[in-house]
Formats: C-alpha cells, sequence, structure tokens
C-alpha cells in the first residue's frame, strides 16, 4: 500500500527523527552555490492549492524544484473548480497525468484523506481546514531542535486560536511523539471541546505558564473562520493572550518565540517581540524548504515511502 | 599472512578453504596502516608535495580513511591538509531500487573545492557507481582543479569506465564473495574480511 503524509500522528517517533535528520542535513544545501539535488529527477508533484496560500506553496514548490522534481502548480482560482468540477474529478485528472506526489491544500477537513483513496502517488497534506499541517509542525519542530537540541521533556506552550488552528493540532500531536510537553494556552471560547482527548495540557492564564516555557508558539487569530464572537474586542484578546515585550521578558533567557505566519502584528505578538533575536519567524520560513524537501525525498525519492501511512478506502 | 599466535588478544582469523562461510582477514591492521602511509607518499608524490589537495572521504568508512591519511599526510610534510566527508546518496543511480534512506553528511573544509585537487576517498572500489555519484556531487560542490581516486581495496568488477589513482591492496574476487573494511573508529578493530556473499556483513 501507498503511504502518505496526512497528519502528524501518522509519523512514528523514528519517522519523525529521520525526517529531522534528513532535514538537518538537506539545510546545508541552502548554502550551496548549485541548490539543487538531482534525487527527483523525473518525477511530477502536483501543488494542489484550493486555499490561499503564500509561503506554504511557495516552500514546496522550492522543496520540490531543488530535488530536481518536475512542479505542476494548480490552484482553484481560474481552474475548472471554479466552473464546478469534484475534487474527485480533479483527482483523475491529475492521476491521468502521471503525478507521483500530490501537495493538497484544502478549506475542508479531510479533503487530503479523501484524495488519498483516489490517487496512486503519495498525498501531502499542506493544510486542511481547522484540522492539520503536518509540515508545518516538522519545521517547526526542526526549529525548536536547532534552537534548543533534543526536544525530550521540553515545556511549549502555543498560544491563541487553537480551535481554528490546524498548526496547534498537528504540533501537539508530533511534539507529544518527540517526547515534548504541550500546554495550549487559550480563552475558553477557543478551546476546541475534544480538547482532553489530545496530548496537552490547558490553561487560561498565560503569565502562569511563560516562565516555565522553553518555547511560546503565537498562533494567528484566524478572523476569517470566525463566524462568531469568541472575544470582546481584539483589544482586549491582545491584552490576555498577547504577547508583547513585558511579557517575553518572563521566558527563561534560552526561551525561543515561534509564530507560523502570517502575522497580525499588534494583535496576538507585539511587533518588537516579532523582531527580536528570540524570534524564530524568519527562521521557519527558510527551514520550511528542508523540512519539506526530507517529507518529499522521504516519500517520493525511494522504490516505496520510507515514511507516513496507508489510507484504506 | 595472520599470525594469531603472536596477538593472542585478538580474535582468530584464519585463512580458510573456499566453501567455507567464515570470512577471512585479507588485511589487518599493521596492514592498513602501511598501505595508507604508502598511499600518502604517493600522494604527495603525484601532487608534488601535495599543496592544493583536499581529501574527500565518502560516506561512511571512506570518511575515516580520508581522515587517517590526512594524519598520514601531516606527519610526512609538516603541515595540516583539508578533509571533509561527501555522502552521495542523493545522486545514486540504485535509489529508486531500495527504499528512501537517511542521508550522511556532507561537510566541506571552509577553503572549498574549487581550484583544489580533490583526492576522493573510498574504502573498496567495486562497480563504480558509488564514486560516479561522487563525481556527481562533487561537481555541485564546485570546479576542482583534478579529482583523483584512493581506495584501501580494490576488489574488480568495474561497470563503468572508472578507475582508481591510489590503491592499498589489489584484491582479485569472484562475484560471489562480499568484502568488508572494518576500522577502528567505525566497527571496533582494523581489518579487511573476504567472504562468501551476505557472510561477511
Amino acid at each position: 500500500m501507498n503511504r502518505h503524509l496526512i497528519s502528524a500522528a501518522d509519523l512514528s517517533r523514528d519517522d519523525a527523527l529521520l525526517v529531522l535528520d534528513t532535514a538537518e542535513e538537506l539545510a546545508q544545501i541552502a548554502d550551496r552555490s548549485i541548490k539543487k539535488l538531482p534525487t527527483l529527477r523525473g518525477r511530477t508533484v502536483v501543488n494542489l492549492f484550493f486555499e490561499d496560500s503564500t509561503r506554504t506553496r511557495i516552500s514546496f514548490e522550492a522543496a520540490a524544484k531543488r530535488l530536481s522534481a518536475d512542479v505542476i502548480n494548480f490552484s482553484a482560482k481560474g481552474s475548472s473548480v471554479s466552473k464546478g468540477e469534484s475534487l474527485k474529478d480533479t483527482a483523475l485528472t491529475l492521476e491521468a497525468m502521471g503525478a507521483d506526489g500530490v501537495v493538497i491544500r484544502h478549506g475542508a477537513s479531510g479533503a487530503p484523506h479523501r484524495l488519498a483513496g483516489w490517487v496512486r502517488g503519495s498525498v501531502v497534506n499542506a493544510g486542511d481546514g481547522t484540522h492539520e499541517h503536518p509540515t508545518q509542525a516538522l519545521l517547526d519542530a526542526f526549529t525548536m531542535r536547532r534552537r534548543l537540541g533534543d526536544l525530550e521533556g521540553r515545556k511549549v506552550t502555543i498560544v491563541g486560536d487553537v480551535l481554528h488552528s490546524r498548526v496547534a493540532r498537528s504540533n501537539v500531536l508530533l511534539l507529544h511523539t518527540l517526547g515534548a510537553d504541550v500546554t495550549l494556552v487559550a480563552p475558553p471560547t477557543l478551546v476546541p471541546v475534544a480538547v482532553g482527548t489530545w496530548p496537552c495540557s490547558v490553561s487560561y492564564d498565560l503569565d502562569a505558564v511563560l516562565p516555565k516555557s522553553d518555547v511560546v508558539m503565537m498562533l494567528r487569530v484566524q478572523q476569517e473562520r470566525m463566524n462568531a464572537a469568541y472575544f470582546p474586542s481584539v483589544r482586549e484578546y491582545s491584552r490576555r493572550y498577547g504577547l508583547d515585550g513585558d511579557r517575553m521578558a518572563q521566558l527563561p533567557e534560552h526561551a525561543i518565540v515561534m509564530h507560523p505566519g502570517p502575522m497580525n502584528r499588534g494583535v496576538e505578538i507585539a511587533a518588537e517581540v516579532a523582531d527580536s533575536v528570540r524570534s524564530t519567524i524568519v527562521e521557519q520560513v527558510a527551514n520550511g524548504v528542508s523540512a519539506r524537501m526530507a517529507v518529499l525525498y522521504l516519500l517520493l525519492g525511494g522504490s516505496e515511502p520510507a515514511i507516513g501511512k496507508g489510507v484504506s478506502e | 599472512m595472520v599470525n594469531a599466535a603472536s596477538r593472542p588478544d585478538e580474535p582468530v582469523e584464519v585463512r580458510v578453504a573456499d566453501g567455507d562461510p567464515r570470512p577471512k582477514a585479507v588485511l589487518e591492521g599493521p596492514d592498513i596502516r602501511r598501505a595508507l602511509t604508502r598511499i600518502a607518499h604517493e600522494i604527495l608524490e603525484r601532487t608534488k608535495g601535495g599543496h592544493d589537495v583536499l581529501l574527500l572521504g565518502i560516506q561512511t568508512r571512506g570518511v575515516t580513511l580520508a581522515e587517517r591519511l590526512a594524519g598520514a599526510l601531516r606527519e610526512v610534510e609538516g603541515r595540516p591538509v583539508p578533509w571533509g566527508s561527501l555522502d552521495v546518496t542523493m545522486y545514486r543511480d540504485d535509489l529508486r531500487l531500495r527504499p528512501a534512506r537517511a542521508l550522511g553528511r556532507t561537510e566541506v573544509p571552509p577553503e572549498g573545492v574549487d581550484d583544489r585537487v580533490v583526492v576522493l576517498v573510498d574504502d573498496v572500489l567495486f562497480s563504480g557507481r558509488t564514486v560516479r555519484a561522487a563525481l556527481d556531487a562533487l561537481n555541485d560542490l564546485g570546479r576542482p582543479r583534478a579529482v583523483q581516486l584512493a581506495v584501501l581495496v580494490d576488489r574488480g568488477h568495474r561497470e563503468l569506465p572508472i578507475r582508481a589513482d591510489y590503491v592499498g591492496k589489489n584484491l582479485p574476487t569472484s562475484m560471489r564473495e562480499n568484502v568488508k573494511v572494518l576500522l577502528a573508529e567505525n566497527d571496533g578493530r582494523d581489518a579487511v574480511l573476504l567472504g562468501p556473499t551476505g557472510g561477511a556483513k
């Protein structure tokens, strides 16, 4: 059976460490004058983006191109999808073109899982609805490991709009696999009902958690997914759950500040924090290419995928 | 060649009759040391003093050998010779015949490879496919003035037009045999073992 990367839970501890170690070696390519490896020559990777994205799409495209794969970019705007074509018919079209790997971003949670049942290639989830975004979790873990070393026993605090965040869910699952302790901090209205089943703890008091954190990851307030009033005002949210200079001063000296981007400066993160030396936000973007190269190599580089999980229809 | 009685603390390796599944040691620690010292002198002779030489070991045991050769060169010439490692996994022509595997480290000294005489170092020269992959990998790192090849064992059966410039030992083998190089840094002891396929792994 073919293997895919749809959920961060698809990765065993060994798989996750293999991705991170591979990413570490591939990161060197970025420093060379020839930023290219012949590894995926002749393989086709389709980027299937049904939702807007800048950094993830560009990151996957750069990763595939650095491995010499042929890249076909497909965005829903200006395609047959706007004429009403279904996901399945789009998938069959791609199948006919012989895609070895399909990177999909979709507004509906579960779309990559459905797609994996329809195509022969390996599917990589690049974000589905409010479900998961496993390569973001991998690049975050990679960034943490480069800054802090082994993640075993590290305290990671994820703050903000957990309810709408696929980044939070994937990070909780992956970081748990890697042995880190995750605490979610959010207003009660932005904590998912099912959080009790997640391998993490929950707090509503950011100031109590910060002094014990090795990593604090700020999430974007996803206004576009909010169809109700989850908090009284942006100002109040910012005062209670935003990371400003004073709050950052409570962190231990070695602690780092992360944000998956795009940022709302002044809402969940103050500009002075985003631009501080503790901030890994720019590094995260560069590391994203290395982590995605590692995923594409391990899924598509050999006779069969070395990581991920099969999907039974 | 092996005198087990004179070194009672080492595991006993004796030459055995063909067909015996046990691997036999064709080179021992001192033989390997002498071969590397000779190669070091040959490199100095051929490159007229070893100026501009950069040793690049092919992962995994080639890296250990490159480090040892660099030590031997320093001892003879009295100045350090840069060395590094090269992982050729991403350039192999058999990548798609097996599942994707973990990568080794490529580490080139800060001087880079441009305009240097790069000596690739590996433990066993067999089909030549690893060396071809290494030449491709090197091509992406820069443009050396010349590339040479040093191997501890040349076991024959080339499948590509590639030959070594420096050879520790020419070892005629059959395709049913397996050559395994053990090095103290990687394996706890120095030896070159010759055994039937699958036996010496």
